[in-house]
């Protein structure tokens, strides 16, 4: 951010309906410089961003997120009434609003703007999107509109920048930041009032042009076959087919070069710094634990970039239709499928794509269950077991077994998670009404410069979590693995000796019922940071040299020797449910903003996890494996 | 609110027909009131043009639903708000 002149910067509000390229301005307005957080207290994204106009005045552009109406029902709509009507904690009123509006559907945007006018601050429309209502047939005589509304209005076209030009003069020329907080008296509307509205918008309408409904149009027609009851759900079907196949192939590489960029600077810096304790730290807490993480950076990216893509084409709305039925009947969202998807490569992004759902409620259930997504971190831990355990053979002509498992634990995942949806819906409240009323939004090719921008936000919040939260978990796990040092003349691996090897020794009591001997007991503990940490603790455990694969290929003999099947099996079962990734939790609990969901969604995950492995310890010790 | 003798509830409106709004009105279904508002809001306002764009497979729901110039979808509880009035082709 650049430094604040002596006056203080006025402030703007972009106000606007959902999906009238608000976003997509915000984005021409500002640039690059956005800073995206949390409102205080909520979960709603707060975009804001700043503006140099010609003339030299910094302008402070808030992008309020997107409403129907002042009158709000849903949290993102409570957020941008409070901050209008300047209630908000923590939130200045603005100075001057920005009604943004979609000139091919005026009909439902000219609403808002009447709301706004009613609320007295300084405003100026812009009539957005003019590009493809020209394109449609529909002219709006602009200097009519704003005799008529009383009101300056814009032409716009979200993607390119004469119209911005104008509307930063139009800034410019008008904004005087207001000494006073702007008192607002405001009447909750009735539907009277809204018909009412809705009088003087087709009366408008009328007057200055645009007043047409389209017969079938190019959405239409792609809507035809897309929600399509029988060809819909296989175009989704194939297209989450692609998606997840490029999470996992094209970041293949990418994230063996992480691996390896991480692997090479710690060795690095192990050749440079001399022995002691902070050299020890470096390396094994801070840069292989943050590592670790950093490894799903390319993931991240390429699922993002996915998500975007179907998010701005307006394709995330018509899949959210599809599945509305499947995920209504265990009391999910629609729109809950994509979060759920990313938790497959890993549950972070994941409960991070939970902010497109809307309904507070939807979003909780959805962050609930994603860490029962078989997330990647969990496929060194499962390759590890079934490579040692699960005969190399084939059952039902060429199906491999080791393959077969693989699913199977994938499924019982997502069954679980479906079973656990189920529940929490049967526990809510008022869960019987659950509103949908999802825009679908018209379809349009998606602007490189809206998804440049949206990737690098996400890529931001990630690096901030790994600089933040995750450093300071790897950092304490360290400690706890570390300290105190084995006494001189100890013949065990160090870590039987620290604090985690205590943990572990009085966690194989506990354990010891589910069949997890104390090697387990102390390798789960600093499995905590990252499940696949459990892989490489293992073998500290059983005191080997050798790391990363070759640590796998040299344990599968050594744990085929010590353990039991019942035992291997167990610990599959643990990790199809346990909350074995403190930086899932982390997450949690910035997203939701509270402690509360965190400690229920590690309860309850443990609780399940303890259920499955005794009882998959105990039927396997009684068919006699 | 004036029932005509033509109005129908728009869920056995015909996919692809064209209609206009009638009423939108929580009052007779089991919705919550703020669902009939919310509605209102979204566009759903006597007198303007309606036509259903698809449905889903299993119990023909939810239901993608063209309102002005603008789309969105309604699960059968909020549908079952809106009765609409057939256009002659």
């Amino acid at each position: 951010m650049d430094a604040a002149p002596s006056a203080p910067s006025p402030l703007i509000a972009l106000v606007g309906n959902p999906n009238c390229g608000k976003t997509a301005l915000f984005n021409l307005l500002t640039g690059s410089r956005q800073k995206v957080a949390n409102y205080a207290g909520v979960t709603v994204e707060r975009k804001e961003g700043s503006l140099l106009t010609p003339s030299g005045l910094r302008i402070r552009i808030l992008d309020l997120p997107g409403a129907y109406s002042l009158d709000p029902l849903t949290p993102d709509e409570q957020v941008t009434a409070d901050v209008l009507f300047g209630r908000r904690a923590g939130e200045t009123q603005p100075d001057f609003v920005v009604c943004v509006t979609d000139a091919t559907n005026l009909r439902q945007n000219l609403r808002l703007v009447l709301s706004l006018k009613r609320l007295g601050l300084p405003m100026v429309v812009a009539l957005n999107m003019t590009d493809i209502a020209r394109r449609k047939g529909i002219v709006i005589d602009a200097d009519r509109l704003a005799a008529e509304l009383g009101v300056p209005v814009v032409e716009t076209v979200g993607v390119k920048t004469a119209g911005v030009k104008a509307l930063v003069k139009v800034l410019n020329s008008s904004i005087i930041p207001k000494s006073t907080q702007h008192a607002v008296a405001w009447q909750p509307v009735t539907g009277a009032d809204i018909q009412h509205d809705q009088a003087e918008v087709r009366r408008i309408l009328g007057v200055v042009g645009g007043d047409r409904l389209d017969g079938i149009t190019f959405s239409d027609r792609v809507d035809s076959v897309v929600l399509n009851p029988v060809l819909g759900p296989i175009i989704l079907a194939v297209i989450l087919f692609l998606v997840f196949q490029a999470v996992f192939a094209w970041a293949q590489v990418p994230m063996d070069e992480i691996k390896l960029g991480v692997a090479d600077f710690g060795d690095w810096l192990g050749g440079v710094l001399p022995a002691s304790l902070l050299k020890d730290l470096l390396i094994n807490g801070i840069i292989a634990g943050t590592g670790s993480v950093l490894v799903f950076l390319p993931q991240i990216i390429i699922l993002f970039f996915f998500i975007l893509v179907l998010e701005e084409s307006g394709y995330l709305p018509r899949a959210a239709f599809l599945l509305d039925r499947v995920m209504g009947s265990v009391g999910l969202s629609g729109r809950a499928f994509i979060p759920l998807l990313s938790s497959f490569a890993c549950a972070i992004p994941g409960i991070m794509a939970t902010r497109t759902i809307q309904n507070p409620r939807d979003r909780l259930a959805t962050i609930m269950i994603a860490p029962l997504m078989t997330c990647s971190a969990r496929l060194p831990v499962y390759a590890l077991i079934i490579g040692a355990f699960i005969p190399q053979r084939s059952v039902w002509g060429g199906l491999q077994l080791q393959g077969l498992v693989l699913f199977a634990l994938y499924l019982l995942g997502v069954v679980s998670a479906m079973g656990v949806a189920f529940v929490l819906k049967r526990s809510g409240s008022s869960a019987n009404f659950q509103a949908l009323m999802l825009e679908l939004p018209v379809y349009h090719w998606p602007n490189l410069r809206n998804l440049g921008i949206g990737l690098w936000q996400r890529v931001e919040i990630f690096l901030s979590r790994v600089g933040t939260i995750i450093l300071t978990l790897m950092v304490i796990l360290w400690a706890l693995s570390s300290f105190p040092a084995p006494p001189p003349g100890a013949t065990g691996p160090a870590i039987q000796y620290s604090i985690a090897g205590h943990i572990g020794a009085w966690l194989a009591v506990i354990f010891k019922p589910i069949g997890f001997n104390w090697q387990i007991s102390i390798a789960l503990v600093p499995g905590l940071a990252a499940r696949e940490v459990a892989v490489g603790a293992l073998g500290t455990v059983y005191a080997l040299s050798a790391t990363g694969n070759d640590m796998s290929a040299a344990l599968t003999p050594l744990i085929t020797e010590s353990w039991s099947l019942p035992t291997a099996l167990s610990l599959l079962a643990w990790y199809v449910f346990a909350p074995q990734c403190l930086s899932t939790l982390a997450t949690v609990k910035r997203e939701t903003n509270s402690w509360r969901y965190p400690l229920i969604m590690a309860g309850y995950m443990f609780g399940l996890a303890y259920l499955a492995s005794f009882i998959t310890y105990r039927a396997a010790l009684a068919l006699g494996g | 609110m004036v029932k005509t003798a033509t109005d129908i509830p728009l869920m056995d409106l015909a996919p692809g027909a064209s209609a206009r709004v009638v009423s939108v009105s929580s009052e007779d279904s089991k919705a919550p009131a703020e669902v009939g508002r919310r509605l209102a809001e979204l566009g759903f306002l006597p007198g303007e043009a309606v036509r259903i764009v698809a449905r889903g497979l299993l119990a023909r729901a939810p239901i993608a639903v063209r309102i002005g110039t603008g789309t969105f979808a309604l699960r059968l509880f909020e549908a079952a708000c809106i009765r609409v009035c057939p256009e002659p082709l």
